[in-house]
């Protein structure tokens, strides 16, 4: 067998055995064991020359044509195209050299070295594109593992991706049912914050009822006493009346007339004193509406210090402190909303009995110890400014930040909401541009301080 | 003979004098007043031995309350008869006055025809 049939028988090797086992394969394969049987047939029969030796020469270069052929068109061989430019040159120039040899054996004799070295030539030839074409042809396959490894990557990032995807979606729905969830709390919460802001104002007005009480029932007594005693006075009158003119006392008379109008005057301003402390309670609890209105500070803080002292006094039989009155005289109305500034009044006040009250309780005060809560007015360059000094135990240091917050109480649970100076505060600065401050030294008291400007 | 009348309610005075104006024109008594309990204690503070026979005093007023003031005059003038006059009638206020030695304890509005009549009694 020649070189050429084994090249020939070789390159069908190598195709049979790149094949699967899909039924196209078997096709294929089928041919190719054909091929390999007739190219061995044709490589003997060549070799030991029988009959015309020409036939069975072209019949190999005619199957290695053949392959050829099958390798240029049909895609799943043509990764093998190398094969055909590796051995091309052998195959034909082995072909050419053995007519040569046969019809011209004088001149191949001749020039047998150089054929021999042309022939080893395209052997190298064929070795060296072989192997090269074998190198390239790996580094493809590696490069085309890693782009299928780099695809299934690809893939499985795309399955990820659809997998995040989906949980995106699911944690957002989540997000969305949380968010209303929390809307709706949140809705709950501020209806909450009215009612709760609304109850400290109930409670506020809870705090008066008594103090009210006490207060319309002072009037309403000297109105009931004032009126019976001028009564009994005309009576009087109209006993000396009875008497002949000679024996009346017209000193007496004139007397009874003076303490008569006395009398009626005091009705009328006691009578009117009621009506203020109604109407101030009306105001108290009226729950919006509020317009600012010329005020007297100096009444209202009379007013409402009377209220809470009252007020404690009535609920807490042990309650006793002093109250000082300091009012500037002549103090300019502001405009102000009068049942809230009350309001934050009433607050700070009930707050500095209760500050001195508990010092008083506590004993740890000094023995010659007097509960004093002092309420000044004083008129200021820019507006008036209002004090609320106490000489209770005062705030410790620690909590003086914190007492406006809402909710912030140091009093027993169930005694105060913990609303009262933050709304306080918020009356003072939100509702009337003004400020409110807190000075506080631990064991001589508290003062706040409101400072309200003339508006604009 | 003299009686203390003490209230912050500064009317009370007119009130009175109105009320016992017969009395405090045929001399049977003398009214004064005091507008505090600390008032009070310095016009008894002032006669020695005081004048006063009787007083009268609100409970509920800033400072020193009737209560406290009862104590010191029972104290210092124990001759001097307290009566309590509160706007509070509760049972705390009247066992704390009867307590303390108060005569009587009366309740506002005061009823003038009881007044008048505890003294009345005591003039005879």
């Amino acid at each position: 067998m020649g070189l050429d049939a084994f090249i020939i028988l070789f390159i069908i090797i190598f195709l049979r055995r790149d094949l699967d086992k899909s039924p196209d394969s078997q096709f294929w394969r089928k041919r190719f064991n054909y091929g390999m049987i007739l190219t061995i047939v044709l490589g003997v029969f060549s070799q030991v020359e029988i009959g015309i030796t020409i036939l069975w020469d072209l019949g190999l270069i005619a199957i290695f044509g053949i392959l050829a052929y099958i390798i240029y068109t049909i895609d799943q061989f043509s990764h093998k195209k190398y094969f055909i430019v590796c051995w091309a040159p052998t195959i034909i120039l082995s072909f050419l050299f053995g007519q040569i040899e046969n019809f011209f054996p004088s001149f191949a004799e001749s020039w047998m070295e150089v054929v021999a070295a042309i022939m080893v030539f395209t052997i190298i030839w064929g070795f060296g594109l072989w192997l090269f074409g074998r190198r390239q042809r790996k580094a493809l396959e590696r490069e085309r593992k890693i782009a299928e490894e780099k695809e299934k990557e690809y893939q499985v990032t795309q399955e990820i991706r659809a997998s995040l995807e989906l949980e995106v979606s699911d944690r957002t729905k989540d997000l969305v049912k949380q968010k209303e969830e929390l809307q709706k709390t949140l809705e709950e919460l501020k209806s909450t914050q009215d009612q709760l802001v609304h109850s400290e104002k109930m409670a506020s007005l809870g705090e008066l009822t008594a103090g009210i009480a006490h207060e319309i029932q002072n009037p309403l007594n000297f109105v009931n006493n004032f009126s019976e005693v001028s009564n009994e006075l005309i009576e009087e009158i109209q006993e000396e009346f009875a008497k002949p003119k000679e024996e009346r006392d017209s000193e007496l008379i004139q007397e009874i007339f003076d303490d008569l109008a006395k009398n009626l005057s005091k009705i009328q301003s006691h009578g009117k004193r009621a009506d203020s402390i109604v109407k101030g309670m009306l105001q108290h609890s009226r729950n919006s509406s509020e317009e600012k209105e010329s005020t007297d500070l100096n009444l209202l803080a009379d007013e409402y210090v009377r209220l809470s002292y009252h007020g404690l006094r009535a609920k807490d039989k042990s309650f006793n402190a002093e109250f000082e009155l300091d009012l500037e005289e002549g103090l300019p109305e502001l405009k102000v909303v009068p049942q809230d500034i009350g309001r934050v009044l009433l607050n700070l006040i009930n707050n500095a009995f209760y500050a001195v009250n508990e010092r008083r309780k506590s004993g740890k005060a000094p023995e010659d110890y007097k509960p004093l809560v002092t309420v000044a007015t004083k008129k200021k360059s820019s507006g008036i400014e209002i004090t609320v000094v106490d000489n209770g135990a005062g705030i410790p240091k620690e909590n003086v930040n914190k007492i406006f917050q809402p909710f912030f109480t140091t009093k027993p649970t169930g005694s105060g909401t913990g609303l009262g100076l933050s709304m306080s505060y918020d009356i003072i600065t939100k509702g009337h541009g003004g400020k409110l401050k807190v000075k506080s030294k631990e064991g001589e008291g508290t003062t706040f301080t409101i400072n309200l400007n003339e508006e604009d | 003979m003299k009686i203390l009348i003490v209230d912050d309610e500064k009317d009370v005075e007119l009130l009175f004098r109105q009320k016992f104006r017969r009395e405090i024109r045929s001399g049977a008594i003398d009214l004064v007043f005091a507008f505090s309990g600390s008032e009070a204690l310095e016009i008894l503070a002032n006669d020695d031995p005081p004048e006063v026979m009787y007083m009268f005093s609100d409970i509920n007023m800033p400072g020193m309350t009737g209560l406290e003031l009862l104590d010191r005059v029972k104290k210092d003038f124990p001759k001097i008869q307290v009566s309590m006059i509160s706007a509070y009638g509760d049972s705390e206020n009247y066992d704390k006055a009867k307590k303390s030695g108060a005569k009587e304890f009366f309740t506002k509005p005061i009823d003038f025809d009881s007044l008048r009549k505890e003294i009345n009694d005591l003039i005879n």
